[in-house]
């Protein structure tokens, strides 16, 4: 079992509200993203959680069982820390073990955990090394096999990832993805990384100076962003935000209109740009262009399309996928 | 091309290094070298040639024994170091891992205590030994050496317990280690390297300290140093006799810095490169 609570969480730093108030629910076996820009109190929000840092006001349950005054220890979770935090001193088999030791679990059932974890993560034959003779994708594999063997309620990942290169990190993505499959664990995962967060999350948290922008599937938030923020944080290419008489047309303060959702063409259309870059990803090209009277528009298009740096584009969004704001930065209803 | 290059640099690099060390080191070479020369010979002029006699030895050991300034030596550098490190671990432990805002101030202050010449508190502190019946004892002596290298040990322990990162201490926590586990299982051990190295470069300094040691000792507490300046002293210079002195007085020293050379470099040059 392993769902988490919040009630009313909030945590201050001197003078630094950092975390007004938060409710949240996290049911059991859910792969949770927190995910917003530095400084949004995501990372502070997984330390309350673990218990690596005292809340300030409200509670914390697990299992519906209250422990905001219970030690990181008594919450049975397991953390894997950004700088994946290996004991440098001891061998990747000691690492692993160390949670069961301290849990005085017996001598040949921790060997039996610590090998069954090794298996799992392709980590036999480096059980004997010290962390410092494994490569950063083998350091956050001993990192979660060190997790694991706890079989905590959940697991607590923080950014995780961000000190890999781009190619292992797509890599651990998907391990740690089926790894979730395979253990049906709560995970709750924190990232500045959209990408993390679209394609891992059952749920996805959207942050911002320490409130909640939202809750919901990555797909919800994609479709149906409640406001400007997470309209502007879910998405690769980030969505255009268009005001004026534009927006009023369609009876709105801010229209937006993802990258995606623009219909070009070299010939009409109700919007007419020039080229400034034409970024070519090969089966996508990103368009970045300058559009008289509505200022900087990114457009993605298949990559055949064909424009370069100076190209005259036209593009018509797509009605039904437009996104509108009122002046608050609020969604509003179709 | 490349390589050719790399190679005249690292011969250099190598020349110059031995250049260096050998500029260093010659003072000592010398000091051994005259310890086995006649005194005529010694006082002859610069040579690089001796005779190779032992009396020197064995008239310095006949006239003082060396086994009881050699005893002080190693109980005020080795007392005075344990001493020290007793105070300086939790304090600098207690500035590391839990540091407020006048924690660098502190620092600063116990540093600046070791930018005031020695001879300025001459006075005060030989009245004040004098007044507590400390002169010329082992225990007036080791305090003195505590307190003149504690700022040293603690800036030393201070930097290599800043390295242990807190994520560390944080998964200990989440692994179920309580304070005591922690400290013992994954504190220790990490410090462990930091604190050697503080004690050796400390036995070091203490038993070369020659300021106080000379002059708040004579018979009885008296350790090398003051056993050297001995011969310095009533009937004359003898170099020859003063070099072999001094050879026997450095010598452990010497031998315990080269078997523990690792530990020590990495404690000199520890925070320099990160």
């Amino acid at each position: 079992m392993g769902s988490i609570t919040l009630q009313k969480v909030s945590k201050v730093f001197g003078e630094a509200k950092v975390i007004p108030s938060i409710d949240l629910e996290i049911t059991d076996g859910e792969f949770v993203v927190f995910v917003g820009p530095s400084g949004c109190g995501k990372s502070t929000l997984l330390r309350l959680i673990a218990g690596l840092e005292d809340v300030s006001g409200g509670h914390i349950l697990i299992d519906g069982k209250d422990v905001t005054q219970s030690a990181p220890a008594e919450r049975g979770l397991a953390m894997v820390f950004q700088s994946y935090a290996l004991y440098p001193h001891m061998s990747v088999r000691n690492n692993i073990a160390f949670p069961l030791k301290m849990a005085k679990m017996e001598k040949s059932a921790i060997d039996k955990k610590v090998t069954d974890a090794a298996r799992v993560l392709n980590l036999t034959d480096y059980l004997e090394r010290r962390p410092s003779q494994l490569s950063g994708g083998q350091r956050q594999r001993v990192a979660i096999g060190r997790a694991i063997v706890r079989e905590p309620s959940a697991f607590l990942f923080d950014e995780p990832l961000s000190n890999l290169d781009a190619a292992l990190r797509g890599t651990m993505r998907l391990e740690i993805s089926d790894l979730h499959h395979q253990l049906k664990t709560t995970m709750v995962y924190v990232t500045h990384d959209q990408v993390e967060a679209m394609t891992m999350a059952d749920k996805i948290v959207v942050l911002n100076r320490g409130n909640i922008e939202q809750v919901g599937s990555p797909l919800d938030l994609y479709r149906s962003p409640r406001n400007l923020f997470v309209a502007g944080f879910i998405g690769s290419p980030h969505m255009n935000f268009v005001d004026g008489a534009y927006a009023q047309s369609k009876n709105a303060k801010t229209a937006g209109i993802r990258p995606e959702h623009l219909n070009l063409s070299k010939d009409s259309g109700i919007w007419r740009g020039t080229v400034k870059v034409a970024e070519h990803l090969g089966a996508d090209t990103f368009l970045h262009l300058d559009v008289e009277g509505i200022g900087q528009i990114t457009a993605r298009c298949d990559g055949e399309f064909g424009a370069y740096h100076g190209d005259t584009v036209y593009m018509t969004p797509d009605e039904a996928k437009l996104h509108r704001f009122d002046d608050k930065g609020l969604a509003l209803k179709a | 091309m490349a390589r050719n290059v790399t190679t005249k640099h690292k011969i250099t690099a190598t020349v110059a290094a031995w250049i260096v060390a050998l500029i260093i080191f010659f003072p000592i070479l010398y000091t051994i070298i005259t310890s086995i020369k006649t005194e005529p010979e010694a006082i002859a002029g610069f040579s690089l040639w001796p005779s190779g006699t032992f009396e020197n030895y064995i008239t310095v050991q006949t006239q003082r024994d060396y086994l009881k300034p050699f005893m002080n030596s190693v109980i005020l550098s080795v007392g005075s170091t344990i001493l020290a490190l007793i105070i300086a671990i939790p304090s600098a432990w207690a500035m590391a891992f839990s540091p407020t805002k006048r924690t660098k101030d502190i620092l600063m202050w116990m540093l600046s205590t070791k930018m005031m010449p020695a001879v300025a508190v001459l006075v005060p502190i030989y009245l004040l030994f004098r007044d507590f019946g400390l002169l010329d004892s082992r225990i007036g002596l080791t305090v003195m050496l505590t307190l003149i290298n504690l700022p040293i040990v603690v800036w030393m322990l201070y930097t290599y317990f800043r390295e242990i990162p807190g994520e560390i201490l944080e998964a200990a926590r989440m692994d179920g280690a309580g304070l005591w586990q922690e400290i013992v299982y994954v504190l220790t051990p990490m410090a462990v390297p930091g604190i050697a190295s503080t004690l050796l470069l400390n036995i070091i300094l203490a038993w070369n300290e020659s300021f106080w040691t000379i002059r708040l000792s004579t018979t009885n507490a008296a350790p090398l140093t003051a056993f050297i300046a001995s011969f310095s002293s009533p009937q004359g210079l003898f170099w020859a006799k003063l070099s072999a002195a001094s050879t026997m007085a450095i010598a452990p020293i010497l031998i315990l810095g080269w078997f523990s050379q690792k530990q020590l470099v990495r404690g000199l040059t520890f925070g320099a490169v990160k």
